[in-house]
């Protein structure tokens, strides 16, 4: 079989960290090759390196049987690569054909020509099962849709590879057993694909080769079909990780957050949560399952008094905390992990120490007389990054020196240690790789078994599977269905979350 | 009574074309910094580029006597002042408000300064040849429409022509597309090939040349002198113009009418004899600025990428 694609010894160093050391990487044509690695495993440097946003220190590519020096994604445009980043390279306010178009298109002129461009959308979008309108504009297609004008924009330059940087990461259960679909075409159109991920199911059952990489090391290449996903697993991390939760059943105690007839508005002054009631007990795990944008950001906003409630009520405790501010709702005893740890969770730009006491600042042991109390809040910041196992060289460094893993570590690691009994948890594990979200999960049954309510939003429904007692189904901000843990089941749990059944 | 002497024609033709007199240096100034914010720069210095636009432009039309070298150099001295202000943001990633109020101040002592320097302290300052209304044949024998559109000075035919012409440019080509797509996605737009920092050099320095000219209209076409400040807010008018106009160089151009409507009516008024406190209507275009402002800066949205520096990695 021709290979596209040989990447022979590529060296890149950038200060104080070794990101690839000697990678040799081939790519067969019309094969899906995944990329599996930690985060800060290298994969992304390496495809940066494809895609000509870095310079190698040292080694060749070998492509469609030439040498070549990729020095700008103009030029690796003009070899036929194309790139789907992680973080989708689009115009929100563009329409799709002005998406697909960008950057190559002056062939006619100044003026703008559309027309040409619409049709060979439509041609190409038929070709290969994607549905793409041409005259969509972007924002307001859903995110496995907007990927799909990412995928447009490599077909359209007529890439002959094609790297996927995460792209799961994003997508429902649906979207993604379509995008394989629309990949699986692809690859019998003698389209070669670069996978990255760190899924292991995924990669199981897209690619038809493996290279996993660990800390800027080739660990090796596999054929999918001649291992399994503990032996990946093991190569990724070095050494066996434990995904598997082991939930025992246990009693549960008082209702300790009760929310009545929630009503929520978006940004965009929709109803985002509309009449949802739960009750969620000491000792059990109640998780949300839902597509993304089905009203779980305004749900854990409101609950976490960020965001207003137009009616209904929430008890924290037995409290009425309806519309009371963060520091009340916290007070009467909730601790909060927020979905956008960067946002919401950290002052990027404060230390390590300033980040840990966010929520006690005004407590007696770390402030006197309106003074902070550095010596102790040194130290308490010190306690925590050992009993979380936080990796950073001191607690003195900024948050945002934080790898994704850590940033939720140093969250978690607040949280968990303040006086709570309800526990709100969001997308605890988006982006983190396998280590760090063994970490979490283990966390969060530490906590259920300590008595905590806990409140699990996440679109990962294998998540929610693991560590729910009991899984209730969210669809544009209703509870449409609830399951509890001995009648778990995907089926019923995707038909509920497509809004399909009601319950 | 007063009314009388308002609600007469002659006086309803003079407030409109003096709107449409007036409106022109603003909208181009605004047109210039559509542009210059579309590509995701937000250029807060046009006052001063306006400033040093009046003065380089007076200068030379003065020094040469023809006006026309004189509006080439003004749009150079505006050109100029942004060159500034683009190495300072796109360059050197700057804070793009800071170096905008920095530019301002310099522009504002600067160009006093040189003046100063240049004509000391003088009771009758110098001037410039005073510029002439063209009657567009046939078209300025209309009544009342051609006393209103068609008796204007060069300079305002000019401006009010650019604006189909600007509009066409933005959102009709590819260099529109690829500008916009700079203000929105600068990343996006890289990775695709789109120089992002050459397009925002480019669409700073085209937004300086029109201050830059604005200014020197200001000096030689309607004032044919030079004099401090004289700038007097119009550049920050201007900046509400951009938002009031969405961005768009058509809306923009009604924005601009409504301001200088405003302006007019404030001197058309005092030309009567209005018994009503001059200052009070001095104040109306800064007003109208405000409550603009107030009624439409929410419901605006301006280009994603709107005065964040871009940082490649």
């Amino acid at each position: 079989m021709n290979q596209i694609l040989q990447m022979r010894g590529i060296t890149k160093h950038f200060p104080g960290v070794l990101a690839n050391d000697h990678i040799d990487f081939d790519v067969n044509e019309g094969e899906i090759h995944a990329l599996l690695g930690e985060n800060g495993s290298g994969k992304t440097t390496l495809m940066n390196i494809l895609y000509g946003l870095y310079q190698p220190q040292e080694g060749i590519i070998i492509f469609d049987g030439k040498e070549v020096k990729i020095n700008s994604p103009l030029q690796s445009i003009e070899l036929k690569i194309g790139m789907v980043h992680q973080h989708f390279m689009l115009i929100p306010v563009f329409t799709v054909v002005e998406n697909v178009i960008l950057g190559i298109e002056a062939e006619k002129g100044i003026k703008l020509d559309l027309d040409k461009a619409r049709e060979e959308i439509r041609h190409l979008s038929h070709e290969f099962g994607l549905d793409v309108d041409p005259d969509a504009i972007v924002w307001q297609l859903p995110v496995g849709m907007q990927q799909r004008v990412e995928i447009l924009k490599a077909l359209y330059r007529g890439a002959k590879l094609l790297i996927l940087d995460e792209p799961t990461a994003v997508l429902t259960p649906q979207e993604i057993n379509d995008l394989f679909k629309i990949l699986r075409d692809m690859r019998s159109h003698g389209t070669s694909i670069i996978f990255i991920s760190h899924k292991l199911n995924e990669v199981m059952s897209i690619s038809d080769r493996v290279t996993i990489l660990n800390r800027g090391k080739v660990i090796h290449t596999v054929n999918t079909k001649d291992t399994s996903p503990s032996e990946l697993a093991r190569m990724m991390v070095g050494r066996e990780v434990f995904l598997h939760v082991d939930l025992i059943s246990q009693e549960t105690g008082d209702i300790k957050l009760k929310v009545e007839n929630l009503k929520v508005l978006n940004d965009k002054k929709l109803i985002a949560v509309n009449d949802l009631s739960l009750e969620l007990r000491s000792g059990e795990i109640l998780g949300i399952a839902g597509v993304d944008g089905n009203g779980q950001s305004e749900l854990s906003e409101a609950l976490g008094g960020l965001r207003p409630i137009e009616s209904g009520k929430v008890f924290v405790n037995g409290v009425n905390v309806t519309n009371k501010r963060p520091e009340i709702i916290t007070q009467c005893g909730m601790s909060y992990v927020p979905q956008d740890r960067k946002k919401h969770g950290v002052v990027i730009d404060f230390s390590l120490a300033e980040n840990s006491i966010l929520r006690s600042h005004k407590s007696k042991e770390f402030s006197a007389n309106g003074f902070s109390r550095k010596t102790k809040i040194n130290e308490y910041a010190d306690d925590l990054i050992k009993k979380f196992d936080i990796r950073t060289p001191n607690s003195q460094v900024h948050a945002k020196t934080l790898s994704g893993g850590n940033m939720q570590k140093l969250i978690c690691a607040r949280e968990f240690s303040r006086p709570h009994e309800v526990l709100i948890v969001v997308q605890p594990t988006r982006g983190l790789d396998v280590a760090a979200m063994e970490f979490i999960y283990s966390s969060l049954v530490d906590e259920r078994s300590r008595g905590t309510a806990i409140l699990l939003i996440s679109t990962e429904l294998d998540e929610v599977f693991s560590l729910s007692d009991r899984i209730a189904v969210i669809y544009e901000g209703k509870i449409v269905g609830e399951l509890a843990r001995e009648n778990f089941n995907t089926e019923q749990i995707g038909l509920l979350m497509a809004g399909s059944v009601t319950h | 009574m007063v009314l009388d002497r308002i609600l007469t024609l002659t006086f309803i033709v003079n407030l409109l074309a003096a709107t449409i007199r007036s409106a022109a240096p603003i909208l181009l100034s605004a047109l210039g910094e559509i542009y210059t914010e579309k590509s995701g720069v937000c250029n807060i210095g046009v006052e001063g580029q306006i400033l040093c636009g009046a003065l380089t432009g007076f200068l030379a039309a003065y020094f040469t006597g023809s006006n026309l070298f004189g509006f080439v150099m003004g749009m150079a001295g505006g050109l100029l002042m942004s060159l500034l202000f683009a190495f300072l943001t796109v360059t050197l990633n700057a804070d793009q408000i800071v170096v905008g109020v920095t530019v301002n101040i310099f522009a504002a002592g600067l160009t006093s300064f040189i003046y100063r320097v240049i004509f000391g302290v003088t009771i009758f300052p110098p001037a410039t040849k005073p510029m002439k209304e063209i009657f567009i044949k046939g078209l300025s024998d209309i009544p009342i429409i051609g006393q209103v559109f068609f008796q204007q000075k060069p300079y305002v035919y000019f401006v009010f022509l650019l604006v189909p012409f600007l509009s066409y440019l933005l959102f009709k080509t590819t260099v529109g597309l690829k500008i916009r797509s700079v203000g929105e996605n600068p990343l996006a737009a890289e990775t695709v090939g789109i120089p992002v920092r050459l397009i925002r050099y480019c669409c700073i320095l085209f937004g300086g040349a029109c201050a830059g000219l604005t200014g020197a209209f200001l000096s030689i076409a309607q004032l044919t002198r030079f004099m401090d400040n004289m700038a007097g807010g119009r550049g920050f008018i201007a900046l509400a113009i951009v938002i009031f106009g969405q961005y768009n160089p058509t809306k923009a151009a009604a924005a601009a009418l409504i301001f200088g409507f405003a302006d007019s009516l404030q001197t058309c008024l005092q030309a009567v004899g209005l018994k009503f406190p001059e200052q009070f209507l001095r104040m109306a275009p800064y007003l109208v600025t405000i409550l603009a402002m107030v009624l439409v800066s929410k419901s605006v949205s301006g280009p994603a990428s709107l005065s964040k520096p871009y940082y490649k990695e």
